[in-house]
């Protein structure tokens, strides 16, 4: 089963929200949309849902031409980032209401329900009314609602962004798993790199209306085939300096230099930017290759588990991310070290250099 | 700027409260320094918002006394606290120009104009609201409007405490991070007393030198972010400081040692006498969790790689552990076993750390 | 947002043109018919242009009515938005007194208007009524049959009272609407009662009182029923505005050119007012 958007484009008076697309969605693993508020995501939902129409180009469903098709007649589930349940109906109405309209009998209706509610753990909550449960408990019978009505298509919106993070875990943690081996095409929406590769699966990477790659998640994380794709791809976001390449040298803000290695070192002298994500310039050296960069600390930042610095080098500002809570001091000059043999380098094209 | 303690503090929304479940927030005493930054972290209804108002003076506590300096504020209005709050939700004056709204309070409170403008240009400067304080606040987007609320509390150089009640709640994801360091930057620099309620711990650990986590109504644990992070409390807080969260495996005591299944692991610390009766229960990062050739038996169940380290689940003792490993690292497939560092694991007797 | 084009959606619309069609637009055309023709009964017609319109323009009769309901309006709109907003801001927004203030609010408003008229009129009466009893019992000489003043007095008075509770409500739901965090961030930037008013609740209620005034300034343009129970438009012609001068004409002299001529013009003042108004209103959120 795939769903295919051909030389699909959207323009909403003088603005085009999405430029020409072309891509293909399959059943394998969840599809995830990444990219920043107003990339398009939620415009290239729509009209994979029905709910607006492309001004150019066809959407093919297994196949079939659907592009005119309403939503009513695709057999879609869209989950929103709000959480939109029936206030009027308490859980158990509120999970069967797609088999009711589908006229399911009473028996498969209480079976279902029954198996998609274990499976959310919404069990003892099918009495109460949407009112009377958590944040987490209203998006899981809005999944609910998703799953039970065993759509061909499941458009998730950022179906996460209003849980509180602990709960984002769990749920993050559970989607996969709720939709493996039923032949569903789940396409995932959201603005966090780190939920991209969580939920793994492929990943198409939108910059304002531009679809800038799709593949294997990982792939288009660690090969990412531009450097606007590296930088949709990397939250904190990933450092980029212009560099000089000169014989066998690397050569950045003229006093930091190191060897060119691996496919750069093929590649013709001239400039070059090079991306840096941030847990590769850490506190500690961690190979005898690394390069020592001085930067001022401005800003630290720190997680659970991790701790963040922002620092000035060269009039820049980089990012340094490393486990564990580091001892920083704002204001402060310190050396980070870079690991050169994960540095990516981007030609004037912005392409990467690749073997 | 004031230093604040809470004495005896404890509330319930009911007018008879008798059982444990009626209090809202159980008994508490905290001494909060001058020009400190303190969080209070904990999930929706832990009671931290309700904490934040009896601060602020919205809401009057069942019992207990409020200072600020000494002086007893368990009585007065949130107006004659002298405090500041930025809300989850920008709170603007539509129809007032940026400008206006940075003004407003002294206006309100008769500071001259020539003061006024000198403190309305400083607080712009440092929010970096200066080029646009002719334009209307309502044009603003979010994180500007976010600015102007907390600079409203900014020009004030009197006020005794500034809270924040999730104020990144309606900031876009990119735009999060900017704003988080800004508050940071600006207790640097002002060196008032803050307190920033939230329920991500990323925005309570960078902010804060000091963190209350807070879970139904109790507070389970104070302490730096070095100190959560290292030496949990109570598992709740393990589970919440961290992702993933602390793994949390029963286990048994025999003869003073702390055994999962038929297996020693071995703590740094000796262990009390007396926990016989209670829940007992292992706490272990995964960070600090390795694959080792003896241990704890475990199975290898999936690895989730999220970039920057490897997430294996394996199944360990009955539950689910999590193992952290880096790139290099080698991840074995099927059965394997689990060793934990013995100065990362704490012992729990009813959720409560008691050994480790 | 982006609209879906669906053309099957004018479908659906459908129905409502057509009733629309039979409501408005039919009747609206005949009146247009009338008012370019002279008729002397069974059905002869005499083209007469734009006639009636330049007579009617011109004549004193219209004149005055128009003044006097211009002056009328005028009253009752400084009266009735300032009122209802200070009364709205005097409800309760939460706890059980909320739902007892909303239903005497909304007690004018569901009785008749024919009997609002009625009501006043007894009311009114300087010997049994209990408000022109008052009024002469204080020794004022108060009688609204005789004394255009009293019949302005009353009219407007009436009018206060029945229609008041529609500001009232519309404030209200204005107000309710504004969050808790607006109030508690004024009370920390330590705001007056009035700059609490002027720079929150007036800015937050604006919406709504837009269309309050729109809705206040149709009905008080459009105003009949009560007046003419209560006065029939007099002492002699004091309290006759547009509407019952234009009964007057059509069924009264059966004059059904001048009529409708008359109608048309109405109708072109009222949509030309409001839509003026909603403009100015509404031009500064657009900005």
């Amino acid at each position: 089963m795939t769903l295919e958007l051909r030389n699909v484009t959207k323009l909403a008076g003088a603005d085009t929200h999405i430029h020409e697309t072309n891509l293909v969605l399959a059943t394998t693993g969840f599809n995830v949309l990444l990219g920043a508020t107003n990339a398009g995501k939620t415009t290239l939902i729509k009209m994979m849902a029905g709910l607006e129409r492309p001004s150019s180009g066809e959407i093919w469903f297994n196949g079939k031409n659907v592009t005119g098709v309403s939503a009513q007649k695709r057999n879609v589930s869209l989950v929103h980032q709000f959480f939109v349940n029936y206030a009027n109906m308490n859980v158990f109405e509120n999970i069967a209401s797609p088999l009711r309209v589908a006229r399911r009998s009473k028996q498969e209706i209480e079976r279902r329900v029954g198996e998609t509610a274990a499976l959310l753990r919404l069990t003892p909550m099918l009495g109460r009314h949407p009112s009377e449960l958590s944040g987490g408990q209203q998006q899981r019978t809005a999944l609910a609602r998703a799953i039970i009505k065993d759509s061909v298509l499941v458009l998730l919106d950022e179906p996460l962004a209003n849980l509180d993070y602990k709960l984002r875990e769990e749920l993050r943690d559970e989607l996969p798993r709720l939709f493996e081996d039923r032949g569903t095409i789940v396409v995932y929406a959201t603005s966090e790199p780190s939920e991209a590769l969580l939920l793994g699966g492929h990943t198409a990477t939108l910059f304002e209306g531009r679809i800038t790659q799709f593949g294997e998640t990982a792939v288009a994380y660690r090969a990412p085939q531009d450097l606007v794709t590296a930088q949709v791809f990397s939250d904190p976001p990933i450092n980029a300096a212009k560099v000089s390449k000169r014989g066998g040298e690397v050569i950045m803000n003229g006093d930091v230099r190191w060897p060119a290695e691996g496919v750069i070192a093929e590649a013709p002298d001239g400039e070059y930017t090079v991306g840096v994500r941030p847990h590769y310039v850490t506190p500690q050296r961690q190979s005898a290759a690394a390069v020592t960069l001085d930067g001022e600390i401005l800003v630290t930042e720190l997680s659970g588990s991790e701790s963040v610095a922002h620092f000035s080098l060269a009039g820049k500002i980089w990012v340094a991310q490393s486990h564990g809570v580091q001892p920083y001091q704002v204001g402060e000059i310190h050396k980070f070290f870079v690991d050169v043999s994960r540095c990516l380098y981007f030609g004037a094209d912005g392409a990467l250099v690749a073997a | 700027m004031a230093k604040i303690t809470l004495e005896k503090l404890r509330h319930s929304y009911l007018s008879n409260p008798s059982e444990a479940m009626d209090w809202a927030l159980k008994e508490l005493n905290i001494d909060w320094s001058d020009g400190g930054a303190y969080a209070l972290l904990g999930p929706s209804g832990c009671g931290k918002t309700t904490l934040l108002n009896i601060i602020s003076g919205l809401l009057t506590p069942s019992e207990g006394r409020i200072r600020f300096d000494g002086r007893d504020v368990t009585g007065l209005a949130p107006v004659e606290r002298n405090i500041a709050q930025v809300f989850q939700f920008p709170v603007i004056y539509d129809t007032m120009t940026v400008y206006d709204n940075l003004a407003f309070p002294l206006r309100n409170r008769g500071v001259e104009p020539a003061r006024v403008d000198q403190r309305v240009r400083e607080i712009a400067r440092l929010l970096e609201l200066d080029d646009m304080l002719s334009k209307r606040a309502a044009g603003l987007t979010a994180d500007g409007k976010q600015k102007i609320s907390m600079g409203r509390g900014l020009v004030r150089d009197d006020v005794n405490v500034i809270m924040f009640d999730e104020p990144l709640t309606v900031i876009d994801p990119h735009l999060k991070w900017k704003l988080r360091s800004k508050i940071k930057e600006l207790h640097q620099r002002v060196r008032a007393t803050m307190i920033y309620v939230t329920h991500d711990q990323t925005e309570a650990l960078t902010f804060a030198d000091q963190v209350v986590v807070m879970r139904e109504g109790e507070v389970v644990q104070i302490g730096t972010p070095v100190e959560l992070f290292e030496r949990p409390a109570h598992t709740f807080v393990g589970h919440f400081i961290g992702s993933p969260g602390m793994n949390v495996l029963p286990c048994e005591l025999r003869d003073g040692a702390t055994f999962v299944g038929d297996c020693h692991v071995p703590l740094a610390g000796p262990v009390g006498n007396g926990l016989a009766a209670a829940k007992l229960e292992l706490g272990v990062r995964p960070e600090f969790v390795h694959f080792a050739e003896k241990g704890i038996p475990a199975q290898v169940v999936r690895t989730v790689d999220t970039g920057r380290y490897r997430v294996v689940e394996t199944r360990a003792g009955g539950v689910r552990v999590y193992v952290f490993c880096t790139d290099d690292d080698v991840i074995p497939e099927g059965s394997t076993h689990l060793a934990f560092d013995p100065a990362r694991t704490g012992l729990y007797a009813d959720s409560w750390l008691v050994a480790g | 947002m982006n609209k879906t084009q669906n053309q099957r959606a004018w479908l659906f619309v459908a129905p409502v043109l057509a009733l629309v069609a039979f409501n408005a637009l039919i009747p609206l055309m005949t009146v247009v018919n009338y008012s370019v023709q002279e008729t002397f009964g069974n059905n002869i017609f005499f083209w007469q242009g734009v006639g009636w319109f330049e007579d009617l323009l011109r004549s004193d009769r219209f004149q005055a009515a128009l003044a006097r309901q211009l002056v009328f309006t005028a009253i009752i709109l400084t009266i009735e938005i300032p009122l209802g907003v200070a009364i709205a801001l005097t409800m309760p927004r939460k706890g059980p007194w909320v739902s007892v203030c909303l239903v005497l609010m909304a007690l004018p408003l569901l009785i008749p208007w024919n009997v609002v008229g009625a009501m006043w009129n007894i009311f009114a009466l300087p010997e049994v009524g209990l408000l022109g009893k008052a009024i002469n019992s204080l020794g004022i000489d108060y009688n609204m049959t005789r004394q255009p003043m009293a019949a302005w007095f009353t009219v407007i008075l009436m009018d206060v009272w029945h229609w008041t509770s529609l500001v009232v409500l519309l404030a209200y739901a204005g107000l309710i609407a504004i969050p808790d965090a607006y109030y508690q961030a004024a009370k920390i930037d330590g705001a007056k009662p009035w700059a609490v008013f002027r720079h929150i609740q007036l800015p937050k209620m604006k919406q709504v009182l837009t269309i309050a005034i729109l809705l206040r300034f149709i009905d008080s343009f459009m105003i009949y029923t009560e007046v003419f129970v209560l006065t029939g438009g007099g002492p002699g012609n004091s309290t006759t505005f547009l509407s019952i001068d234009l009964v007057k004409v059509a069924l009264g002299q059966f004059d059904l050119g001048p009529a409708a001529a008359m109608s048309l013009i109405y109708f072109i003042m009222t949509l030309l007012a409001s839509w003026v108004f909603y403009t100015v209103m509404t031009r500064n959120d657009a900005r």
